[in-house]
């Protein structure tokens, strides 16, 4: 896989010819990581075409960095006033940190984290600060309350911009039940207001996003962070961290999946080379390869999210309701 | 992909797969005095099936690539070069940041660039193209690119899209030769492509400094009015795709742009009397 190799050494790319250097940017497009490549790049001596394409990326990238350091501060200003800090999740919290995770990296929607028994009050500071309710259908927002990890995702009326307020990592119907109060009492002062989880529990956060919800779109920037983190930070006691979350699984196969990808070790297993197809499935057009896996995982990604009975139900009820508005 | 085309149009490179040869065999001939690409592209465009079986079965052209939309409707093959074209305006609208991007057409005489704006229906590409036909260098009708280091607009001059009535008012001063073939029933109407003069094509790598901003309106009693930087400033950036993912930069070269050219809009009855207020101005 000629992305994850140009990431972890980026003087593989010099060996690459015009048809690579194509391929390469298109997949690392696609997977939201050509910023990252950017920046790995830098300063290595590439085609022109090759060198305008990540120019653009770079400019993107910084763009993109003051814009969510921004959001940052908005969402740090109006819950300055009920007194709690924010946490900040994933791609925002390697920014505002100054961790090698966020170089280059783009960042979509503002996450934070925040105790349940304070979402109450972080609602409405949040809705008065001019956020709104992407979503107004009952059903959805019922939903979310019950059953999720965040609440409905809500929009900046002026700014456009997104912010998904967590109470913990992963939504109530999965299995493992993560030990929010513990991520929040263990996080780590960024800044005045301004808080992360701990290096252990944002690798144990990446892993669990992989592994215990979503269908894998977008793992290898997910483990691309990973291999940051680990890099950065000594992480001893990330094994027992996980196995207090009940992510000890996911976390293993998070960390050996990185290495697989970013370092020389082997996979073990059938199962670590169907995620690594199923994470390298990206042609030199940017198109999703191996549809027939993909898909296996975007079932796999409901099956683990919620009980079966539980899924019916909810996948019945959605199909009535796209059947209503169409 | 089974079919590919690149080219390349100023400082901008595209490589168009297709799963069909029809969109690819339009293109050739569209681009024919155009460079092909001899460098790794800007941006990618797929034309794919919408569904695999639509590749053959009522083919349906999905407009995908680096950049995509996640609600743009597909055309059917009949209409693949307008899907292209759409596919590499789609890219460069939503992934340039290096250059900011006016939606606006351009042209050139003595060195003097010329922005020509406004909505949809204004009549800026007819007027475009028609200056490209009596004396001025076309620069594109679609995206003037603006280099916020320099101030400098650089050339996009692809072939026009002239629609429903336009494309008569262009016939009548063109050869045949020039034109592409003509879209019919497309969701824009009648569309049909007019080749910029090989001149213009030949001077594509040539930036110029943008002298003046027009507003043309057509359908109107003829006028000539001036308008202000700060109205300029906000016309342009509803009409710019990229002005807020820009940031600062973005700010910048469209406040540089705003205070060191004047810009005036014009209101006009017919292309003819049109042409001539371009000329006096």
């Amino acid at each position: 896989m000629i992305l994850a190799r140009a990431l972890a050494d980026p003087a593989s790319v010099l060996s690459l010819d015009h048809e690579g250097w194509t391929a390469l940017l298109c997949m690392a497009h696609a997977e939201r990581l050509l910023g990252t490549l950017a920046h790995r790049v830098d300063g290595l001596p590439v085609p022109d075409g090759a060198k305008a394409v990540l120019g653009n990326a770079r400019l993107n990238a910084d763009a993109g960095r003051v814009r969510a350091l921004w959001e940052v501060e908005m969402a740090r200003r109006a819950l300055v006033p009920i007194g709690v800090p924010v946490i900040l999740l994933k791609g925002s919290a390697f920014l505002a940190a100054g961790l090698e995770a966020g170089q280059g990296r783009m960042v979509g929607d503002l996450d934070i984290l925040v105790p349940r028994d304070r979402l109450d009050e972080v609602e409405a500071v949040i809705l008065q600060a001019g956020w709104e309710w992407l979503k107004v259908d009952a059903y959805d927002d019922q939903y979310y309350r019950t059953w999720m990890h965040e609440l409905p995702p809500m929009i900046h009326r002026d700014r456009d911009a997104m912010i998904d307020v967590h109470h913990t990592i992963l939504p109530l119907t999965a299995q493992p039940r993560p030990d929010a109060t513990a991520m929040i009492a263990d996080s780590v002062e960024i800044a005045p207001g301004l808080r992360m989880l701990c290096p252990e529990d944002m690798v144990i956060h990446s892993a669990a996003h992989l592994f215990a919800d979503g269908d894998l779109s977008g793992g290898l920037r997910n483990l691309w962070d990973i291999r940051c983190l680990v890099a950065d930070y000594p992480l001893d006691g990330v094994e027992a961290r996980a196995g207090m979350h009940g992510l000890l699984v996911e976390t293993k196969r998070a960390l050996r999946l990185a290495d697989v990808l970013f370092s020389d070790s082997k996979p073990r297993g059938i199962m670590d080379r169907l995620y690594l197809a199923r994470l390298n499935a990206r042609d030199g057009w940017g198109s999703e390869a191996h549809k027939l896996l993909r898909f296996s995982f975007y079932i796999r990604s409901h099956l683990i999210r919620m009980p079966p009975a539980m899924l019916i139900r909810h996948l019945f009820t959605k199909w009535r309701k796209a059947r209503a508005g169409a | 992909m089974r079919h590919v085309f690149d080219v390349r149009v100023g400082p901008i490179g595209f490589r168009i797969g297709s799963a069909w040869r029809a969109p690819v065999a339009a293109m050739e001939v569209l681009y024919a005095d155009y460079p092909r690409l001899a460098e790794v592209p800007n941006y990618t465009v797929r034309l794919e099936p919408e569904r695999p079986w639509r590749r053959l079965i009522r083919p349906s052209v999905a407009i995908r690539g680096d950049h995509m939309l996640p609600d743009a409707l597909p055309l059917p093959l009949r209409q693949g070069l307008l899907a292209a074209e759409m596919g590499m305006n789609l890219q460069i609208a939503l992934g340039e940041r290096r250059f900011l991007l006016l939606h606006a057409a351009s042209v050139e005489k003595d060195g003097r660039g010329l922005i020509l704006t406004g909505e949809s229906g204004s009549g800026k590409s007819t007027l475009s193209a028609l200056l490209g036909a009596n004396g001025w260098r076309f620069m594109g009708d679609e995206f003037v690119l603006l280099e916020p280091e320099t101030g400098l607009m650089h050339p996009f001059p692809r072939p026009v899209s002239l629609k429903n009535a336009s494309i008569d008012a262009l016939e009548a001063v063109l050869p045949d030769s020039r034109f592409g073939p003509r879209l019919i029933g497309t969701p824009k109407g009648d569309i049909r492509h007019v080749k910029p003069d090989p001149a213009a094509i030949a001077a594509m790598d040539r930036p110029v400094i943008p002298r003046l901003i027009l507003f043309p309106r057509y359908g109107f009693e003829t006028a000539v009015r001036d308008i202000l930087p700060g109205e300029v400033f906000v016309r342009l950036t509803q009409a710019s795709t990229n002005y807020t993912a820009m940031g600062e930069r973005g700010f910048d070269a469209l406040t540089r742009l705003v205070v060191s050219v004047p810009a005036k809009a014009i209101d006009y009855r017919d292309t003819a009397t049109a042409l001539a207020m371009v000329e006096a101005l």
